[in-house]
């Protein structure tokens, strides 16, 4: 990609003076932008240290007060917030490991074994990505309801588990990182399916799944529909909805709900800093191919 | 670790085997739940009354949802934020990417990652934070515009004319990077090569743009904009927060989706609800088909 990406660059020095102060007036608008893009998250970390009179004081503060310690006081009050975030955490941990094990295994069949029904099977499982998220939020409620699952964790990570864009996702890399070869070899050696999978195919997909687990790890962690149709008490929230439920009350507290939102926030943060490349190609993966 | 021969799998079954846990989801959590929202959408039912309170009604959910004034409401509400958050994301992105793939190297992926971060983030915490940038008398938005442009204040989340550009600006706000970097992953496929003879054809680089960067990455534009479409269509989240859960005064801001939630979930008509559902599935599939045609057509005539 960088082969394509440098030759219009150093193309663009030959321009005159005129396209020179375009270019100038681009990189202006391009830093004006991200300054925008980032502006929220700013604003959002200055309010979590500010009390709720000093937030909405004229101007509002543009620098990090001394109230975080108030504000955290606050939230912990109002929400048992230890509870939200270590159900977040065990939701998306949860989530992360049955969808790299199922999207692994069905992603190697569909890449790299032959069976009746494997193109229809998979037509099946892209077909599920088109559905709308709308036409799942009734049914959802009606089988959580049927399998006595309403306000557990399980029906958080349980019905995404195998996720078309996992499937689709380790079956492209499947495609092109474990050689046809390599798993015909162990099955004459007589290695067992599971073994072949689990010893050869794995190690080999080790990228692919590195990136699975950070997206569906994300997904999971901003996850709001799904617990607003099934989860009813709020020491069972994960940490949006319990956020959410604070939000409601009549007078909200916004010194309080902002330290919340930025707890929540500040782990993508830094997520996504380290490894905003993988995270992108991965998410953009089934654009691109 | 060698297995009981009965336990090995034979090659035969081990692919089914590995795509066993999709198959199972995907009928208790997909198919069987869909099948029955099918059922649902004939019958009238209350969920409080149980499974026996069911009774077959044929078309009449469909019949209430085609003359219920708050199910257009709803879809002409979605359909305005749908275009209003989605074409600017696209006039934005697609220059913005152009102008990223050439004038940027070093500093690209930081460029790239600040304009994806919205895109990761929760919408409840964005929610939240938009809600107090958006507040009428202390907002920061209302400070600002007054300072800049003596505006006076407006109150963004309750009034009737200004929540939906409101919500607008966040989705475009939240999406606008992603496209960016769909836009840009399409122009790294472009053979440099291209450039090179447009160059030396003495192409200007807005002729350059017109001419090699838009035909190579049009089946990436169409694919940006039909996500766009069915995204926007089932937009829930930014404005179930922003309103309450309500959908704003007089339905001023209640979308499909948001409409269908409170329709089974408030109002506890489960009935009317699925029905509304597929009827909003076909509006999604027709729409996705004009885009689809509409692109093909453009096509056709370059």
């Amino acid at each position: 990609m960088s082969a394509a990406a440098t030759t219009p660059a150093a193309a663009v020095g030959r321009d005159g003076p005129g396209a020179r102060a375009a270019r100038r007036g681009a990189y202006l608008i391009v830093a004006v932008g991200a300054l925008f893009m980032l502006a929220p998250f700013w604003f959002m970390f200055v309010f979590a240290t500010h009390s709720r009179g000093e937030i909405f004081n004229l101007p509002p503060p543009l620098w990090f007060g001394d109230d975080l310690a108030a504000n955290f006081r606050l939230l912990t009050e109002r929400l048992p917030f230890w509870r939200n975030l270590g159900w977040s955490v065990y939701v998306a941990l949860m989530a992360t490991v049955l969808t790299l094990l199922f999207c692994s295994m069905a992603g190697y069949a569909f890449a790299l074994m032959e069976f009746r029904f494997k193109k229809p099977l998979f037509a099946l499982v892209m077909a599920t990505m088109l559905l709308p998220s709308f036409m799942n939020m009734i049914p959802m409620f009606m089988i959580m309801d049927a399998l006595g699952w309403i306000d557990q964790q399980r029906a958080l990570y349980v019905p995404g588990a195998a996720s078309a864009f996992g499937i689709f996702l380790m079956r492209q890399f499947a495609t092109s990182a474990v050689p046809r070869e390599l798993v015909e070899a162990a099955r004459m050696d007589g290695c067992g399916e599971f073994a072949i999978y689990w010893r050869i195919v794995l190690p080999l997909m080790k990228p692919a799944l590195g990136t699975l687990a950070l997206i569906t790890f994300i997904q999971s962690w901003n996850n709001f529909i799904n617990p607003l149709i099934v989860m009813r008490s709020v020491p069972n929230y994960t940490l949006p909805l319990a956020l959410r439920s604070l939000q409601s009350t009549m007078n909200t507290e916004w010194g309080a709900l902002m330290c919340g939102s930025a707890i929540a926030t500040l782990p993508l943060i830094v997520l996504f800093a380290i490894t905003s490349r993988q995270l992108i190609a991965g998410l953009t993966a089934g654009a691109v191919k | 670790m060698r297995l009981p021969a009965f336990l090995r799998l034979s090659p035969k079954w081990a692919p089914y085997v590995f795509i066993s846990p999709f198959l199972i989801l995907f009928a208790v959590f997909g198919v069987f739940p869909l099948g029955f929202s099918l059922y649902l959408a004939f019958q009238s039912w209350e969920p409080t009354g149980g499974l026996k309170a069911m009774e077959f009604v044929g078309l009449a959910n469909f019949a209430f949802a085609l003359q219920d004034a708050w199910f257009w409401k709803a879809l002409r509400n979605t359909l305005w934020l749908a275009v209003a958050s989605g074409v600017p994301q696209h006039l934005v992105a697609l220059p913005l990417a152009a102008f990223i793939h050439v004038a940027f190297k070093r500093l690209r992926d930081g460029v790239i990652a600040v304009y994806f971060l919205p895109y990761i983030t929760s919408t409840v915490a964005i929610a939240i934070m938009f809600n107090a940038l958006f507040s009428q008398d202390y907002g920061l938005i209302n400070a600002a515009l007054a300072q800049l442009f003596g505006m006076a204040h407006i109150d963004w989340l309750h009034d009737v004319t200004h929540v939906k550009p409101a919500i607008a600006f966040i989705v475009f706000w939240r999406y606008v990077g992603f496209n960016t970097v769909l836009y840009l992953a399409a122009m790294q496929t472009i053979p440099g090569e291209q450039y090179e003879a447009a160059t030396l054809d003495g192409a200007s680089r807005w002729r350059q743009f017109l001419h090699v960067t838009l035909p190579g990455i049009r089946p990436m534009i169409f694919f940006g904009v039909t996500l766009s479409v069915i995204g926007g269509l089932q937009l829930f989240e930014e404005p179930f927060i922003l309103t309450g859960g309500k959908g704003g005064v007089q339905q001023s801001a209640m979308t499909s989706a948001v409409y269908l939630f409170r329709e089974a979930f408030d109002f506890n008509d489960f009935g009317g609800a699925s029905a509304m559902s597929w009827l909003l599935f076909l509006v999604v599939a027709l729409l996705t088909w004009i885009t689809n045609v509409a692109f093909r057509a453009r096509k056709g005539g370059a």
